[in-house]
């Protein structure tokens, strides 16, 4: 069952409450998210995205997972 | 819940300079991201071995849980994670790939690379 870009942004902002988060993509298997978050500053890049998956709470773990692919851009506020 | 396939994936990682688990073989990738990774590092000549985690399940889940990263590419550079195939797409462009393959002393074609970048001035 895919998800929604209004699903994932949903679970993004439960953990990062101030980011600025952005959601595109339309099959919801194969979508992406830009997130600017002050909890990634002085954080290395693998860090910053593993920390977006922790978020999304095991919807993109294993073969079954909801979501195929989540292509990310993350960073700290200028 | 232990991981079957720790042990081998940790020899492997160790035992080669540039390890990338992907999805099909380096000649003959089955997926768009994982041949993304791949087709960046044959241009640039970097010499890694290349691990099709669809041949086993075992890895293609136990390389997750090693790296708690959950998809497929995952490229590793003397033992350690780097990233998926945003991270070294972004890296490559930046430039930060070429950085990290000096510093680790990992040969790799620095033309090639330049190429990569003129070709993506967007």
């Amino acid at each position: 069952m895919a998800m929604t870009a209004h699903e994932i942004e949903a679970l993004i902002k439960e953990a990062f409450p101030t980011a600025q988060i952005a959601v595109s993509g339309s099959d919801g298997v194969h979508m992406a998210a830009h997130v600017i978050a002050e909890e990634f500053r002085g954080i290395n890049r693998v860090k910053q995205h593993q920390m977006v998956y922790a978020a999304l709470k095991g919807k993109m773990d294993g073969s079954n997972g909801e979501l195929h692919a989540l292509a990310l851009t993350t960073k700290a506020p200028d | 819940m232990t991981n079957p396939a720790e042990a081998e994936i940790k020899e492997t990682v160790q035992a080669n300079d540039v390890v990338l688990f992907m999805k099909g073989t380096s000649s003959m990738p089955q997926c768009g991201f994982s041949s993304r990774v791949a087709g960046v590092l044959n241009y640039m000549g970097v010499e890694y071995k290349d691990i099709d985690v669809l041949a086993d399940e075992n890895i293609r889940q136990g390389i997750k849980d090693f790296s708690d990263w959950p998809t497929i590419p995952q490229l590793y550079v003397k033992g350690e994670f780097v990233g998926g195939c945003d991270i070294i797409t972004e890296m490559t462009i930046s430039g930060e790939l070429d950085t990290l393959l000096t510093d680790k002393g990992v040969a790799f074609d620095a033309d090639a690379a330049n190429k990569i970048r003129e070709a993506n001035q967007g």
